[in-house]
């Protein structure tokens, strides 16, 4: 019989609803086999949990990653700052390991087999997988700032764009300094991790300074033609908190250094600081292109928005800042968790043999704290179109903050605990 | 073989283009996309400041979303957050936050 009647058809849905029930898992069969999560940072976390907790054990999940505790960017500002400690942003993956039964391994993966579905270790080995998730985050391009490709230069001209030692040696250059110096930030041109969060943290220093080296300045070399995020806030607080010590540069792209010197080197210009902090411009994690995954502008990958998944690498999903961002999707912590849900949902469909769901929805929230206690938002809600396939804003919705305030401090605190436990706990 | 119906029917669904069923797991999903900030299936980390929503009644849930999307209640934030969300996705949230412990 080649049509079914629709009594029929109805009935075999209420026995595969039946036998959902049985597993666990709405709308067909159970969703079975191994994930490999290669990086757990705000994406790999998140899909490693969000696998185990909605296939209830069914899926087995391995995380690779290369530190042995999960330390945030998000929040990291506020130890350059001098308020938190980096005890304060570290969080352990213990809660995965024993309370998910996530598989750690601390290694890193160096190479991808896609047809294989295979990953080869470091530490040598080599482990299969039934799905790939790679959250690999951003890598520097030191070739854009030719003076940062030694292991020397870099040790000291620092990003501190990756929290872990680098947040600790910033922090301690800013408390080194005499008072009378110069900080100075220099912001690649965008897209670029965290849009708000150079704002934020030259914010954090020139407050440190105020307290602590009144006649110091922060000057904010940025590559771009404007503030790439909450520009009306972030000049009101430079101008109500900030004067004459934030000295914002726009159109002002560093194009190499000169580290005897500590001189960042413009096109028409040098800048000499106390203090040099290069954002140098980024891609996604080697890892993705070694894949061969599909790359947009020879930096970005190119995904599928109903599943995360390589837009010519089956079975490998991406996340996080690695990701070519749909429209206004900013590279986010917070977008990343989003991406691991959303893949994560995905993933389990597709194991399960069943098709993904047609309409995700992801949102995202960036708190910047313009002073120790002050702070402003920007938010979005995304979703998928049919029509350009890529989730998109939804007009209308989302915005930033009326003006800074301290509520919004504590929620911002409030938020990160809660993001982190969503996450690792 | 009992199965060969349903794969039938299933290619019928696919090579017709027909409406896309929706995903059975809809209202767990959008519902994850507000636990960054209200915890794991609406379980906020305690004392720290934000609603947890796991077993809040329905209608509850659903009032707070349709006053702050009308701008009737005062938020910092989710005024702005609800627009996002249609009235059925919102539906689909608040009943799968009623339903956990």
């Amino acid at each position: 019989m080649m049509l079914m009647k629709r009594r029929d058809f109805l009935k075999a849905g209420a026995a595969a609803g039946a036998m959902a029930s049985l597993y666990g898992c709405a709308g067909g069969g159970k969703a079975s086999g191994h994930v490999v999560v290669v990086g757990g940072g705000y994406g790999g976390a998140t899909i490693a949990k969000y696998l185990r907790m909605w296939s209830e054990g069914g899926v087995q999940v391995t995380l690779i990653e290369r530190n042995p505790t999960f330390i945030s960017c998000p929040i990291s500002n506020l130890v350059i700052g001098g308020t938190k400690t980096m005890e304060d942003i570290t969080v352990s993956y213990d809660g995965l390991k024993n309370k998910w039964g996530v598989r750690i391994v601390q290694d890193d993966v160096v190479a991808v087999d896609g047809a294989k579905k295979t990953i080869s270790l470091k530490a040598g080995g080599s482990m299969s997988y039934d799905r790939l998730v790679l959250s690999p985050g951003v890598d520097f391009m030191y070739d854009e700032i030719p003076g940062l490709k030694s292991a020397d230069a870099q040790s000291k001209i620092l990003h501190a764009w990756k929290a872990g030692p680098q947040t600790v040696a910033l922090r301690q250059q800013l408390e080194s300094m005499k008072d009378g110096g110069v900080y100075a930030i220099a912001i690649p041109k965008a897209p670029y991790r965290c849009p708000p969060g150079p704002y934020e943290r030259a914010c954090l220093v020139a407050d440190y300074f105020k307290k602590n080296k009144p006649k110091s300045k922060v000057v904010i070399l940025d590559a771009n033609e404007d503030v790439m995020s909450k520009p009306a806030l972030f000049k009101k607080a430079w101008a109500d908190l900030y004067k004459g010590i934030i000295d914002y540069r726009n159109n002002s792209e560093v194009k190499d250094v000169e580290v005897a010197t500590n001189t960042a080197v413009l096109e028409f210009d040098k800048f000499k600081a106390d203090v040099l902090n290069i954002i140098p411009p980024h891609r996604a994690g080697k890892i993705a292109a070694q894949s061969g995954l599909k790359l947009i502008n020879n930096r970005w990958v190119d995904v599928n928005w109903l599943s995360m998944e390589s837009s010519n690498t089956p079975g490998v999903h991406v996340l996080g800042d690695a990701v070519f961002p749909a429209p206004t999707m900013p590279k986010s912590g917070h977008m990343a968790n989003q991406h691991g849900k959303l893949a994560a949902a995905a993933i389990l469909n597709l194991l399960a043999g069943q098709e993904v769901n047609q309409t995700p929805v992801v949102m995202n929230t960036c708190y910047s704290f313009v002073d120790s206690k002050n702070v402003i938002h920007v938010t979005s809600v995304h979703q998928y179109d049919a029509a350009t396939r890529l989730v998109q804003p939804v007009k209308g919705a989302g915005g930033v903050s009326a003006a800074r305030n301290e509520l919004e401090g504590k929620v911002a605190m409030a938020w990160a605990k809660n993001i982190w436990a969503d996450m690792l706990a | 073989m009992k199965l060969l119906p349903t794969i039938a029917a299933l290619g019928l669904l696919a090579a017709t283009g027909a409406v896309h069923a929706a995903d059975p797991n809809l209202g767990r999903n959008l519902a994850a996309t507000c636990a960054n900030c209200h915890g794991t299936n609406g379980n906020a980390v305690k004392g720290a400041g934000l609603d947890s929503l796991a077993g809040v009644p329905k209608e509850k849930t659903l009032q707070k979303l349709s006053e702050f999307k009308s701008g009737d209640k005062p938020a910092s934030i989710m005024h702005q957050i609800s627009k996002g969300y249609t009235d059925e996705q919102m539906d689909l949230i608040a009943t799968y936050f009623a339903a956990q412990k």
